[in-house]
């Protein structure tokens, strides 16, 4: 990240002590949360009509008895969507009233060590068939998996990921819910008067748009590589990638991994528009690699003042999140430069 | 409304984009309707002691808009299968979210009729507020339902 007037976050733990917490963490997986938790209501059309009306949700399957009849479903049936509603908590209801509850456990044993912010990051349902007014639905949760110390955009932290069964009043099972939450150590933030940054809730970097000609330069930042496309025949590089050798024209191609090192050619500092991936001032520069080809990165550790043309650089990739990892550029030190 | 068949989805089809104006009442009447009753969907000013700038919309709503955008083309024959969501930038009011949907893959069915797969991008003023893929049972044309 770029925020030249953060701190340093200061990692307080060793490795050995990671490996123990880690250990500490595994425990939990597998863990059943307290006691089953059932629907205070069968499956009912006034509770789905709310939800279609919020929703703007057309659909005739869900009100109209003779649309539904006609329909493949045979009768009237719940959005799916709204598995996870029917079991959800009344409102006013105390979650520890309801039995033993690894998962607060869990949450207190991880913020014990700093990671005490929360961003949702994955749903997955999955429907075995659509539910029908009149069904009686219960809700078993279980601890699935909690991850190693991750490096993220928005910290260090871990992913705890909780399975949701969803079964009928026969005990067949009628859906499934994964959810993942990161629980992160938020970072220190260069706090101005007049604008307090939030440390919660901070959106991923935008996903790059991976096709065929460019997934091998993302796959290979994940690697810890920056690879450089290299033409089969004239061995001309060329970067951004594309298709074809923009000097002999040929489709075939290799690559390069860089040294990472090179010069600023040009940067720009982004101010406004604000986006909540990135940090502000975002310095963005041009870097000129000592193979030949410019690329475009974001700083680290760079401050206003050292950022100039010329400036020698060298490459630092880093793992944003779970699954991007982006080129940055610092200062070179004496020896590289 | 009818049904879309199997037979005539083609991978590369595009879903027509689906805006969605995000007003205060409609984040907060959408999350009591998934009977999601945390502060930061309906309160200012709980949202802003939280570190956000203001409320924002509930994830089981995001489920449900996406579910909506896929039968509104699909048609009351189309059975959902699986819905997968990755989260990003949150939907807060004034903004407006657009759904967007692309036909990815397509798996034939033993008796006619099959499912196919939808790549979703749900786009807000900040960035994308989700990318899914939708799971999606779509009849023959000869009336047969996977």
């Amino acid at each position: 990240m770029t925020d030249t007037t953060a701190a340093t976050v200061a990692d307080p733990y060793s490795d050995a002590e990671k490996a123990e917490f880690y250990e500490q963490l595994q425990a939990f997986a597998g863990q059943e949360m307290g006691i089953d938790q059932h629907g205070s209501d069968p499956v009912n059309v006034p509770m789905i009509r709310q939800w279609v009306e919020a929703m703007g949700d057309k659909n005739p399957i869900y009100l109209d008895e003779t649309a539904a009849k006609a329909s493949v479903h045979g009768g009237l049936v719940a959005p799916p969507s709204m598995l996870p509603a029917w079991v959800m908590r009344a409102y006013g209801v105390d979650r520890n009233a309801l039995g033993p509850n690894p998962y607060a456990d869990l949450t207190a044993l991880v913020e014990s060590h700093g990671f005490t912010s929360v961003v949702a990051s994955n749903s997955e349902h999955t429907y075995d068939r659509y539910l029908r007014p009149g069904d009686e639905i219960t809700l078993r949760t279980v601890i699935d998996s909690v991850s190693p110390e991750k490096q993220t955009a928005l910290g260090a932290g871990h992913f705890i990921s909780t399975r949701q069964d969803y079964f009928d009043q026969t005990g067949e099972r009628v859906g499934s819910m994964l959810f993942r939450i990161l629980k992160f150590r938020p970072k220190p933030q260069a706090v101005t008067a007049a604008q307090p940054q939030a440390p919660t809730a901070r959106p991923l970097r935008p996903r790059p748009a991976t096709t065929h000609d460019i997934a091998f330069f993302f796959d290979g930042l994940n690697e810890g590589k920056l690879l450089i496309q290299k033409c089969s025949d004239c061995a001309t590089l060329r970067h951004p990638p594309g298709p074809m050798c923009r000097n002999c024209h040929s489709l075939r191609w290799t690559t390069l991994e860089s040294t990472g090192n090179g010069t600023i050619h040009s940067f720009v500092v982004v101010h406004y528009p604000q986006v909540p991936s990135f940090d502000y001032p975002n310095q963005v520069v041009l870097v000129e690699l000592d193979e030949g080809v410019r690329i475009v990165a974001n700083t680290l550790d760079i401050s206003r003042e050292q950022l100039r043309i010329g400036a020698r650089v060298h490459l630092v990739i880093q793992r944003c999140d779970d699954d991007l990892s982006l080129p940055f550029f610092a200062l070179a030190t004496g020896q590289d430069a | 409304m009818s049904t879309r068949q199997y037979d005539t989805v083609s991978i590369g089809d595009e879903i027509a984009p689906l805006p969605l104006p995000l007003d205060r009442s409609f984040i907060v009447a959408t999350a009591i309707a998934t009977r999601d009753y945390q502060d930061v969907h309906h309160d200012p000013e709980l949202a802003q002691a939280k570190g956000s700038k203001d409320i924002f919309m509930n994830i089981l709503t995001t489920n449900g808009l996406i579910g909506r955008y896929v039968t509104d083309w699909a048609g009351p024959d189309a059975v959902i299968k699986k819905v997968a969501i990755r989260l990003g930038a949150p939907n807060y009011p004034g903004d407006t979210m657009t759904l967007t949907g692309t036909v990815t893959a397509k798996d034939a069915g033993p008796e006619g009729g099959g499912t196919v797969e939808i790549a979703i991008v749900g786009a807000n003023g900040l960035g994308n507020h989700v990318t899914g893929t939708v799971v999606v049972a779509l009849p023959s044309s000869n009336g047969g339902a996977s």
